[in-house]
């Protein structure tokens, strides 16, 4: 290379670099603003004061919000762990069927389930608390999780049948000559080589009933039932609540399904992809 | 591969609970919320006469759900244009041996695993007018530029500008996922093509444009229907980080609808408005679903 081509090409280096950076940078200011509120005490956090570094850090208000949130935090714990892995099963099922034992009819019906998965669930919230009400789930942390057993179906369908296209036909030939039955063949053969899938769903699942926020503010009332989105909300919008306590309470929030996302990154973005659908 | 009957039988007993769980909560609830939309139901107590499209009427004539139809318009088409680009410039731009690639994507795509109630609370205080990107203009002397945001009821057109803040956090939100999308574009596309190009002289602009975006039309074409059937249904994050706004400035139908049916117990224009934004992503989504599996 010339000197001027050399040249030229550390400058589009530099001016790459530059724009990567300051990309960054514009992504992490709200959690420079999330993180440097909640760790200000109440009289640092003045209003005019809001870009201000914390200088005089401190986890009072971690505590403040924890004790006001905790109840909605373990709620969420239990609303999320149940309806996770119920609805992990259901999709490793399902998958198996829609892409190894393909009945006839069966690619429509895929089709028809997966429809679920994007509608705008307005369009079954009137019916779904009349039907909750009807069989005493009204309220109730119960009645959340079925809600989002069901609703889950169609994504991790979707994510295991997609998963279970790549596993050899040949496989299951040889255990079908073994004498191995459809749903033998699921236990010895597919469902041990499905942990991959597995790892994508249930992250998938986790951040998104975690994140939900229309169902849970929708089918539960009392406050001691809600989970930690609509606590939160709740949190936010009342005019008594400092906000460097607001801000600590929705960095708690986010807390769990952050985690999750630095350390299974990897992961989180295989189900955003299945989540596109590419059939 | 050899199936016998009575396997295959088996295998539909097998996913037999869950079809008839999405009959029942996908399609029997959608007819049930039709039914309402046709019905007198106002109130408490559920009254399924039969009023034709009164309540269609009603919905479509009144100004907060025509306001709401613009809206949903004037969000879509600039978070889908500023999702896109964004997410092209940096996929482009990282497509190239950057080091340190992984914490670049990491901090791109990290807002996507966060809810949108957690942003809503944040960009809030971000957009807040005394407090918090008007303070930062007037601290670095640029205090001219500061405006209300959400709270600025100033229409453009149809464009309410009060969506300009809730635009900037979905994006935000959403721009790294789109960028993670076209990143996997980027990388199946064969690189003796570009190679080619580059040995025959021609610029990483004009590469982009002759070879990259015509081979990301597919992608991109992905890209829109799941961000813009996502934005004709977004509800937590305008919810919550600014509800209808100034004279519904920054409502949507999904907010309309909430209070309308759970507020204010008016079921049936509730249920028209659920129905019309059922319609609106069936019209997106259907003929994407359609087009995929007729493939296979």
């Amino acid at each position: 290379m010339s000197t001027k081509v050399k040249q030229q090409y550390a400058f589009s280096r530099v001016m790459i670099y530059a724009v990567l950076i300051s990309a960054a940078a514009v992504y992490l200011v709200p959690i420079y603003i999330l993180l440097n509120t909640s760790l200000k005490s109440f009289e640092a956090a003045t209003l005019r004061q809001l870009w201000v570094p914390a200088l005089e850090p401190t986890f009072e208000p971690f505590l403040r919000a924890w004790s006001q949130l905790a109840p909605n935090f373990m709620n969420s714990i239990y609303l999320t762990i149940p309806a996770t892995v119920i609805s992990c099963i259901l999709g490793s099922l399902n998958g198996y069927v829609f892409s190894k034992w393909r009945f006839r009819g069966a690619d429509v019906l895929f089709v028809l389930v997966l429809f679920g998965m994007f509608i705008p669930y307005q369009s079954i919230l009137i019916p779904l608390v009349q039907f909750l009400r009807s069989i005493g789930l009204y309220g109730s942390l119960g009645g959340l999780i079925l809600t989002h057993i069901v609703y889950g179906i169609p994504i991790t369908t979707l994510i295991f049948r997609n998963y279970y296209m790549e596993v050899p036909d040949s496989l299951l030939d040889a255990s079908y000559i073994d004498g191995l039955g459809m749903f033998q063949a699921y236990l010895w053969i597919v469902f041990p080589i499905s942990a991959p899938a597995f790892v994508v769903v249930i992250i998938w699942q986790f951040t998104n009933i975690w994140n939900e926020f229309l169902f849970a503010v929708t089918l539960t009332h009392r406050p001691s039932l809600q989970p930690i989105t609509v606590a939160l909300r709740n949190l936010a919008g009342s005019q008594i609540v400092e906000w460097n306590v607001q801000m600590a309470g929705a960095f708690l929030a986010a807390l769990p399904t952050l985690a999750v996302f630095i350390s299974l990154g990897k992961f989180f973005v295989r189900g955003l992809m299945a989540g596109s659908v590419k059939g | 591969m050899v199936r016998s009957k009575r396997e295959l039988w088996k295998a539909f007993g097998l996913v037999v609970p869950s079809l008839a769980v999405i009959s029942v909560f996908v399609y029997a609830f959608i007819a049930w919320s039709v039914r309402t939309s046709f019905s007198a139901w106002k109130g408490m107590v559920p009254d399924y006469t039969f009023v034709g499209l009164r309540n269609y009427f009603t919905v479509f004539s009144r100004q907060r759900f025509q306001i709401d139809l613009m809206n949903t318009l004037s969000f879509t088409v600039s978070f889908l244009l500023l999702c896109v680009v964004i997410g092209i410039l940096l996929a482009w731009l990282i497509d190239r041996n950057i080091r340190g690639e992984g914490i670049f994507r990491t901090i791109y795509l990290f807002p996507m695993s966060v809810s949108f109630v957690v942003t809503g609370v944040v960009w809030r205080w971000i957009f807040n007018p005394t407090v918090g990107i008007n303070a930062l203009l007037r601290q670095i002397g640029l205090g001219h530029l500061a405006w209300g945001w959400y709270t600025d009821p100033t229409r453009i057109g149809i464009f309410h500008i009060a969506l300009i803040p809730v635009i900037i956090a979905a994006s935000w939100q959403l721009s790294g996922y789109t960028m993670a999308m076209f990143l996997a574009g980027f990388r199946g596309i064969p690189s003796e093509l570009t190679e080619q190009a580059r040995i025959d002289g021609a610029g990483e602009f004009f590469i982009l444009r002759k070879i990259y975006l015509p081979m990301l039309r597919p992608i991109t074409l992905s890209a829109l229907i799941v961000l813009g059937h996502f934005s004709l249904k977004i509800f937590d994050l305008v919810f919550t980080m600014t509800g209808s706004g100034p004279a519904f400035a920054t409502d949507v139908p999904a907010i309309y609808m909430f209070e309308t049916t759970f507020r204010g117990n008016n079921y049936g224009e509730g249920a028209v408005i659920s129905i019309v934004m059922l319609l609106m992503v069936a019209v997106v989504i259907v003929p994407y679903l359609a087009s995929t599996f007729r493939k296979e």
